[in-house]
């Protein structure tokens, strides 16, 4: 971006406006500038564009047809019209062939209230009742833990295409076949169980539709239904943010947050699918106290009186170093500073050490 | 990490040694395959083929341990074509002429033969990372699970002075810390021989500094690391542990030698999510909450500092780690009084300098890379940027010394050990999810030792070192070379850790993870 913003600006007229944007920019970037917003399935920022949705649809005076936006240039004294009948009519059309092939049942997807296809569904109120074709009847994937797959809901878009070659480099889906059997597919058509796909999720996160969705979410919380809480993975030293979802009190799962400085949307299996572990069936949430060889269950101040008093006991008889504390590199770095203050303080020695060397 | 994940999006050339990005750090090999696709150039160093190997422009099928040789080597290449940064050796470091009478003896040809890797594979890659202007080193577990682990990172260091790929952008020297936090553990002082901020224990003005914030009198003798801990349980020196957040029966090497330590203890209190394995050894087990139960801080490999929030409640009677101290510590007659993390977390930045700009508010967005001196600076990019820490960088001349286990007749194969893309160390085995995609370890085994010891991919196979033996199924692939198998360590039902060398470096007292000598046969 910073590039474009150098060259000479260039002025255009749109919805009978006088604009001016920098040179090089889309017309879909042009009109953004200028808070007006574009319609489009299959564009995204961050891959390359293909104007194969036709949503984006723009009027260009001296333009025979309606160019798709996303990928015209915006050029000097362009005259543009973003919500003008034929555009408006074009891009219902548009939505009348998609709708025409998708199982509406909005009821239970787990994408409703986040899908794109159902937003511009309403905001154009296309009812996909104008066209009555076939439907396809795909059998859903869900051979996989993570991802679940309709393609019954998918609208073709090729995003996760992009996104699983362009960011990822995995080039494990790609379109197949021709004409109404066209579909997106993994390399011999195999479930992505069986495919080099690495379940990073990261064609869930661009995914526009409910074609793709979050396995374990699904039936759990729809968007506007939960809290989402931005923290940070605690698996790897890469460090990515996401958001937590949390609906009633639980964790539902997670979903990127855009806003993340170093991972954007893009996480690993772990990240995205692995934050399970907080209600793992194994979970001790009780303190215990091993008697006769034997975990036995205890009250907070049972426990750590215990603790207290042999440590300083142990302490007394001998003597400070002979107590060694390890604190971990899974912590928060509050946790870290307050256990070797602990032992430094409190226990007088320094044998205070983490796994650091793993 | 000396630079950031930016750079090594932008540098022309990534020099990958010991470090398998894709599976162990994924997003960092994300960053990386852009760049490759923007035109740099990858060499990667690494006995096994991984995914990174395959894409490399070179790949050096190093046998483990010898990277000292290898980095000689190239070094060796370096000086000989002078194709150093004679501007930088000249201006930024000293002791040149110590390197120069080391490597003179590791000609190609020598480093060839202790190494494995093709004469003209040495030539190619010195001239390669040596020539490119924007190269960038990245190293992992790889280089520093050695006997030799911190000379073989004076080795890398070497390397990049001589050639001046330091203290701008898009160079650097960037060791990809493993786990979430090590980096922050570390900052924070969780070290035996310093106190936040690597102020040595033994330097008076830190020491005093703290204890006047404190309000205590401090020890100023170095403390003891891991396997000094354990050594000193067995002799019964080393009476009490306490283990918050770690599963050394597991991850440490040696694990038989770990048990038999904690169990020498008098008494042992661990906090944690699971009855992992060490905890099944403990007297008191003090349940901890999970990341999304609590708030804090994470300092990632790049130094940058972020936000860890609070999702939901801790589960049940569980208490986050931090209350869980702080009311240890009342009961011990020191009482801390925080009314939240944020008050541990500003008191501290007044006693660790290279967090001393930082606060949450600050850090609330995008977080901040350390050193953050004062609330003004906006975070640190690049490390050593004009001048090192120390002033001048100095040059060892540092010698190849073979792994502590080879192996040998009775022992013939060469064991070492990393990570798996499913799994995360310790903590992933509980997510119902990933326990399902991928259940159980699999050794990878070279079809040509598979066929000699008539193994199909799945079967099971009994592995023995010194030390232990497991019973592990295997997967039969050309990604490992002859005479090596190669597992992962995630899994409690194949404790990998039982086999693996508990040798360590000297300095780092990092255990020899890679290399120890096993011996394999079929299990029915
Ligand atoms: S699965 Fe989703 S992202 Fe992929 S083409 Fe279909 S609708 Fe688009
Ligand atoms: S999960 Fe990742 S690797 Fe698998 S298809 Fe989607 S983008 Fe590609
Ligand atoms: S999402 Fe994956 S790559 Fe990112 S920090 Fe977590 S484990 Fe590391």
């Amino acid at each position: 971006m910073s590039e474009i913003h150098e060259q000479q600006p260039i002025t255009l007229t749109i919805d009978g406006k006088q604009v001016t944007v920098p040179k090089g920019v889309t017309v879909k970037q042009a009109c953004e500038f200028n808070n007006i917003a574009i319609p489009a399935l299959c564009y995204d920022p961050e891959l390359t564009s293909l104007g194969s949705c036709r949503l984006c649809v723009v009027e260009v005076n001296g333009f025979k047809n309606l160019p798709a936006s996303c990928v015209t240039t915006a050029t000097e004294g362009m005259v543009i019209q973003t919500q003008s009948q034929a555009v408006v009519e074009s891009r219902k059309m548009m939505l009348e062939l998609l709708l025409a092939d998708h199982p509406m049942d909005c009821l239970t997807c787990h994408k409703n209230g986040s899908c794109l296809l159902q937003d511009y569904a309403y905001q154009y109120q296309v009812k996909g009742e104008l066209f009555a074709g076939n439907k396809h009847r795909y059998p859903i994937e869900d051979d996989n833990p993570f991802i679940l797959r309709d393609l019954n809901k998918c609208i073709d878009c090729g995003k996760c295409v992009r996104v699983c070659s362009e960011v990822q480099g995995r080039h494990v889906l790609d379109y197949a076949y021709r004409g109404y059997e066209m579909k997106i597919s993994t390399a011999m058509d195999y479930t992505l169980a069986n495919s080099d796909c690495v379940f990073c999720g990261s064609c869930v996160a661009v995914c526009p539709t409910g074609a793709l969705v979050e396995k374990n979410m699904v039936g759990k919380g729809r968007s506007f239904e939960v809290e989402k809480v931005k923290t940070t993975c605690p698996f790897c030293g890469v460090g990515c943010n996401f958001d937590l979802n949390v609906k009633d009190g639980r964790v539902i799962g997670v979903t990127s947050n855009p806003d993340s400085v170093v991972n954007g949307r893009h996480l690993c299996v772990k990240g995205r699918f692995g934050t399970d572990y907080i209600y793992s069936p194994e979970r001790i949430t009780t303190p215990l106290i091993k008697k006769d060889g034997e975990f036995v269950e205890a009250t907070w101040d049972e426990a750590l009186d215990l603790v207290a008093n042999r440590l300083l006991a142990i302490k007394k008889e001998s003597g400070n170093d002979s107590i060694g504390v390890l604190s971990s590199a899974r912590c928060t770095n509050e946790e870290n500073y307050l256990m070797q203050k602990w032992v430094r303080a409190v226990i007088g020695t320094n044998n205070v050490d983490h796994c650091a060397r793993t | 990490m000396t630079n950031s994940f930016e750079d090594l999006e932008n540098t022309k050339l990534i020099f990958l040694i010991g470090s398998n990005p894709t599976e162990a750090h994924p997003i960092l090999g994300v960053k990386m395959k852009k760049a490759i696709r923007n035109g740099a150039k990858l060499i990667v160093i690494d006995p096994r083929k991984t995914e990174m190997a395959e894409i490399a422009d070179l790949w050096l099928p190093i046998q483990p341990g010898t990277d000292i040789a290898l980095l000689n080597g190239l070094m060796h290449v370096i000086l000989n074509e002078d194709i150093y940064d004679h501007a930088f050796v000249g201006e930024r470091t000293e002791n040149i002429q110590e390197l120069k009478e080391t490597v003179e003896k590791y000609t190609p040809e020598l480093v060839a033969e202790m190494t494995g890797i093709e004469v003209e594979l040495i030539y190619q890659a010195a001239r390669l990372y040596a020539q490119t202007r924007d190269a960038s080193i990245c190293y992992t577990l790889g280089i520093t699970e050695h006997v030799v682990g911190t000379m073989n990172v004076m080795s890398i260091a070497n390397l990049a002075m001589l050639t001046g790929h330091l203290g701008r952008e898009n160079v650097g020297v960037n060791p990809l810390r493993g786990q979430n936090n090590v980096q922050g553990a570390c900052d924070m002082g969780a070290l035996p021989d310093v106190f936040p901020g690597y102020q040595k224990v033994f330097k008076e003005e830190a020491r005093k500094r703290l204890e006047t914030t404190w309000n205590v009198s401090l020890s100023d003798r170095v403390g003891l690391t891991i396997p000094e801990m354990m050594d000193s349980a067995i002799a019964g020196n080393l009476k009490a542990m306490m283990i918050m957040g770690e599963d050394p029966v597991l991850t440490d090497p040696d694990a038989n030698h770990v048990h038999k330590a904690l169990e020498s203890l008098d008494f042992l209190v661990v906090q944690d999510l699971f009855i992992n394995e060490t905890a099944k050894l403990a007297d008191v087990f003090l349940p901890a909450a999970s990341f999304a139960e609590k708030d804090g801080t994470f300092t990632n490999s790049e130094r940058r500092v972020q936000r860890v929030r609070k999702a939901i409640e801790p589960l049940g009677n569980a208490k986050t780690d931090w209350t869980i101290i702080t009311e240890l510590s009342r009961r011990m007659g020191y009482p801390m009084k925080y009314q939240n993390v944020e008050e541990v977390f500003n008191e501290m930045t007044t006693v660790n300098p290279i967090y001393a700009g930082m606060d949450y508010q600050r850090i609330d967005k995008k977080g901040l890379q350390w050193p953050v001196p004062t609330k003004e600076h906006s975070g640190t990019r690049v490390l050593h940027v004009g001048q090192f820490t120390k002033g001048k960088g100095t040059f060892k001349g540092i010698e190849h010394l073979p792994p502590a286990e080879v192996p040998d007749k009775e022992y013939p194969y060469l064991l070492s050990t990393g990570r798996r893309i499913y799994h995360y160390n310790i903590t992933t085995q509980y997510s119902p999810t990933l326990k399902e995609y991928q259940p159980e370890e699999l050794a990878m085994v070279n079809p040509e030792d598979a066929s000699h010891l008539q193994l199909k991919d799945g079967d099971k196979i009994k592995v023995a070192s010194r030390r232990g033996e497991i019973i592990v199924a295997t997967e039969i692939t050309d990604r490992v070379p002859k005479g090596m198998v190669w597992m992962a360590f995630h899994h409690k039902e194949s404790p990998t850790n039982v086999l693996t060398n508990g040798a360590y470096d000297p300095v780092s007292q990092t255990g020899e993870y890679k290399v120890a000598a096993v011996k394999v046969e079929k299990y029915n």
